[in-house]
């Protein structure tokens, strides 16, 4: 036995030895060029809402806590440790201490408290100075921010409320100098000052965003001295960009130079499952379809596998419950509804619909990661609901008429999705299916209410312990699974494609990661 | 002359009146609600109505008119909904952009596309003058989004030689002196800017001059053989003036008023944003803008662009007006006012 464990060990040891030789050293310098599909909109991450803003954001602002480098379990970032009261009511951080902001003011329990307060009061001088765009996603539930001393800060909530760690790692609630707001009011987000490893150095508006390693980083230094983020909005100019060499990472590529980037020995491809679904959502509101049998009808008609294949060309997986096998407090054991015209059509006539019904599809008019070819996927729907007898009409609308309708619950059949940023199931069963945002402009666009499960995940928000937290999602996935207001379709694989040069790139199943530890071969 | 300027000047004001009516109801009529938009998929009806509210969309069509104009009249052409700046900057910088890639576009389409319809003109029915318009047929008929993506492949990717976006490489900061990147440099002396900027200038404006290089070679193709058949060219010629003269002082100048117009017109297409040269050649200007923000309802962006275009196509129509009578002497004795 001893002579076993000592030959792994020796045979482990020699595999090892190539990695170290052959592991290089990082290389301090260079200008990591970033292309990517629009411009920010602004740098102030608690008014943003579109994703390259938040790309940007990230590098130069931190928050108390983050999201793991390549996973989404909370880590400290400028709090070092945190914990409950016992009714569950008030949450103290401990701070981060010698750490500056890029103009050289302190970073302490002040600085958290007025980069929150000027989202959540009204009444603090600096509300004024921005749109806040999702307090309900974000620092919502706290109601009072308290400075205990220099480096502690409790926050209350209203009620108990365990997904808040998780909010608080979101790009939402950024701390920023109290200075440089006081400084820049409305423009600071043309001029974001905070404590991350790179400082904002210009913007070239709808062109460029360069920043520059932060040399008084509280954390390990960057190696990179720029990075420079370009919007190229053209996705074949995006890749041509990758391969001619004008920049190092080339954003959200469309499958086909995907394939060619696979096949390329000087690009690098990664890929993550995300944390997000595209569904269909059945309006449970309209006769027909306020019917389960007809919802399970809908569910067994549709072929995921095909969509995957011919859509997303592999780089997804068939969804089952409304959130993706990525977070925590999935339900493996939910099976998927099979395939299968026959069972559809068995449904159907037990439902009192034999020959099928007129029904309206409606198809999103813009491309995400969850829904990359809207219209075509909706034409593929099409085709399997009149397989088993569903005359669907495709509906197009604009997108913000289309916000704005199935809000309010005019459509039948509609395709939606959700990129759950703070990677907590309540995030997605309370705030997509629970019967308490049915109400128009709704967020549960399948009017879905069922008491049991509203229950249970609206308790599972005062409930602490994950494990126990855990069942009762367990429990409404089930529930959700009989019930199908939504026929979930995918949850896409997220992708980063990258010229060989650069090493130690993350990928968080969001996308979104700060750069600090890229660096670049010469 | 100087009352016939102030005079269309005076007109202006009421198109800018019409126009502003105009946009901003149909802004408004056209379904989609801005403070939705700006939250996409995760809006929560909470923060729909709080942004409405700080947007001042809940106000009355005719109160929010009052205010936009009142705050236009000193200047102010409001917030961007999107982006929170105001729009008067947002519009600037990307106006210059187009106006440098405009200009160049319009430099290189006239004068090819004079030159090659006065020698088609001249030799009518030649090989040139088959070749030329068979081509200026297909520059008209071209997707300018396939031109410019294969033009970008060919000469950034395949050969190296040309840049492939932008205005100029990335991680220069040439500070703004006019925001013409080409003057400025000048201005700065500054050679390896130049260079580097007119590099950058080559495929996009070559792309985006390819129609209106088409229209005018035919334009002046056409307008050329009217007059060459023209009784005062058989007497220039019987005169003996050579070939050079009666061309270009005689005939060019005399069909120029149907080319100037045409000219005219596209450059003040141009200027209002091209949004696929702009989009294939990441060119930060005001076409793609003003999608982005129609796109947004950023009713301020919006309303500021179109009034920036119609004051555009104004002052186009005017200055082609006042070219009129520098090359039409009969203008200049008929109609004085």
């Amino acid at each position: 036995m001893m002579r076993k464990i000592y030959l792994i060990s020796v045979v482990g040891g020699l595999l090892l030895i190539p990695s170290i030789l052959f592991a290089q050293k990082a290389v301090k310098g260079g200008t990591l060029t970033w292309g990517r599909g629009g411009d920010s909109v602004t740098l102030d991450l608690a008014q943003a809402t579109d994703g390259e803003s938040i790309k940007g954001g990230i590098q130069v602002l931190e928050n108390l806590v983050i999201f793991g480098r390549d996973s989404m379990n909370v880590e400290p970032q400028l709090a070092t440790s945190w914990e409950v009261s016992k009714d569950g009511l008030v949450w103290t951080f401990k701070l981060r201490k010698g750490v500056k902001f890029h103009d050289g003011t302190p970073f302490n329990a002040n600085a958290v408290k007025v980069s929150f307060e000027r989202v959540i009061d009204k009444n603090h001088p600096f509300y004024k100075y921005g749109t806040w765009r999702y307090p309900a996603l974000g620092l919502g539930p706290v109601k009072e921010v308290k400075v205990i001393d220099d480096y502690t800060v409790a926050l209350r909530t209203e009620k108990p409320y365990a997904p808040l760690v998780a909010n608080l790692a979101l790009w939402l609630c950024p701390i920023l100098s109290p200075a440089a707001i006081e400084k820049y009011k409305e423009d600071i987000g043309r001029n974001p000052v905070g404590t991350g490893p790179f400082k904002f150095v210009r913007w070239i508006k709808d062109d460029q965003i360069i920043l520059e390693r932060n040399e008084d980083y509280w954390g390990e230094k960057s190696n990179l001295d720029r990075i420079i983020l370009k919007a190229i909005p053209e996705v074949s100019a995006r890749f041509m960009a990758l391969q001619s060499g004008a920049v190092d990472i080339a954003d959200d590529l469309d499958p086909d130079s995907i394939e060619m980037a696979k096949k390329n020995p000087n690009f690098a491809v990664i890929e993550r499952p995300s944390v997000n679904i595209g569904y269909l959502a059945i309006n449970t509101k309209k006769p027909i379809l306020n019917n389960k049998l007809v919802r399970q009808a809908i569910s067994h008609a549709i072929d995921k596998q095909t969509i995957i294949k011919s859509i997303f060309r592999g780089l997804a997986i068939p969804a089952v419950n409304p959130f993706p096998p990525s977070m925590w407090g999935y339900n493996y054991k939910v099976k998927d509804y099979e395939y299968s015209v026959q069972r559809a059509k068995d449904l159907l006539t037990k439902a009192g619909h034999p020959k099928g019904f007129d029904i309206e599809l409606w198809a999103m008019p813009v491309s995400r990661a969850y829904m990359p070819e809207p219209v075509k996927t909706a034409e593929l729907i099409q085709g399997y609901l009149a397989a088993v007898g569903i005359n669907a009409k495709i509906v197009r609308l604009e997108w913000g008429v289309y916000l704005d309708k199935t809000a309010k619950g005019e459509h039948d059949l509609c395709m939606m999705g959700w990129l759950g940023g703070n990677a907590d199931p309540d995030n997605f069963l309370y705030g997509l299916l629970s019967a308490d945002v049915t109400k128009p402009p709704a967020a549960n666009i399948a009017f879905w209410e069922n008491a049991e499960f509203t229950k249970l995940v609206k308790d599972a928000q005062s409930i602490f312990d994950k494990a126990k937290r855990a069942s009762n999602y367990l429990r409404a996935q089930e529930i959700f699974h009989e019930e199908a207001p939504w026929v979930p379709l995918v949850h896409s694989t997220i992708v980063r494609v990258y010229n060989k040069k650069l090493h130690d790139v993350p990928l968080r199943p969001n996308g979104l990661n700060s750069f600090q530890m890229i660096w670049k071969e010469r | 002359m100087a009352r016939f300027i102030s005079r269309r000047l005076f007109h202006l004001i009421f198109i800018l009146i019409g126009v502003s009516i105009l946009v901003f109801l149909m802004l408004r009529l056209i379904p989609g609600d801005p403070a939705h938009l700006l939250l996409g998929e995760f809006a929560s009806p909470q923060d729909v109505a709080r942004i409405r509210e700080k947007l001042g969309l809940d106000a009355s069509y005719p109160y929010q008119y009052f205010i936009y104009i009142r705050n236009l009249l000193s200047g102010d052409m409001g917030i961007s909904i999107r982006s929170g700046v105001p729009v008067s900057e947002e519009i600037l910088v990307r106006f210059l952009a187009t106006v440098e890639l405009s200009m160049a576009a319009m430099l290189i389409s006239s004068l090819i596309g004079i030159v090659a319809g006065v020698i088609s003109a001249v030799r009518k029915y030649s090989l040139f003058d088959y070749v030329s318009m068979v081509m200026a047929l297909a520059g008209i008929s071209m997707p300018i989004f396939w031109l410019g993506l294969m033009l970008m492949y060919l000469f950034s990717v395949k050969l190296g030689i040309l840049p492939m976006m932008g205005r100029f490489t990335m991680g220069l900061e040439p500070r703004a002196i006019t925001g013409l990147v080409i003057i400025d440099s000048l201005f700065r002396g500054d050679l390896h800017l130049l260079l580097n900027s007119l590099k950058h200038l080559v495929l996009p404006a070559c792309t985006l001059a390819t129609i209106p290089m088409a229209i005018i070679a035919r334009m002046t193709r056409s307008s050329m053989l009217e007059v060459i058949s023209k009784d005062y060219i058989r007497t220039a010629r019987a005169k003996g003036l050579s070939q050079g003269a009666v061309v270009f002082k005689h005939a060019l100048k005399n069909a120029f008023l149907p080319i100037v117009t045409v000219i005219g017109v596209n450059f003040g297409l141009l200027l209002g944003g091209a949004v696929l040269t702009e989009t294939i050649f990441s060119w930060p200007g005001l076409g793609r803008y003003v999608v982005d923000s129609l796109l947004a309802r950023d009713y301020p962006a919006v309303q500021g662009c179109i009034l920036l275009f119609a004051v555009i196509m104004v002052m186009v129509n005017l200055i082609v007006d006042i070219l009129y009578f520098y090359l039409d002497p009969r203008l200049r004795i008929d109609g004085k006012g």
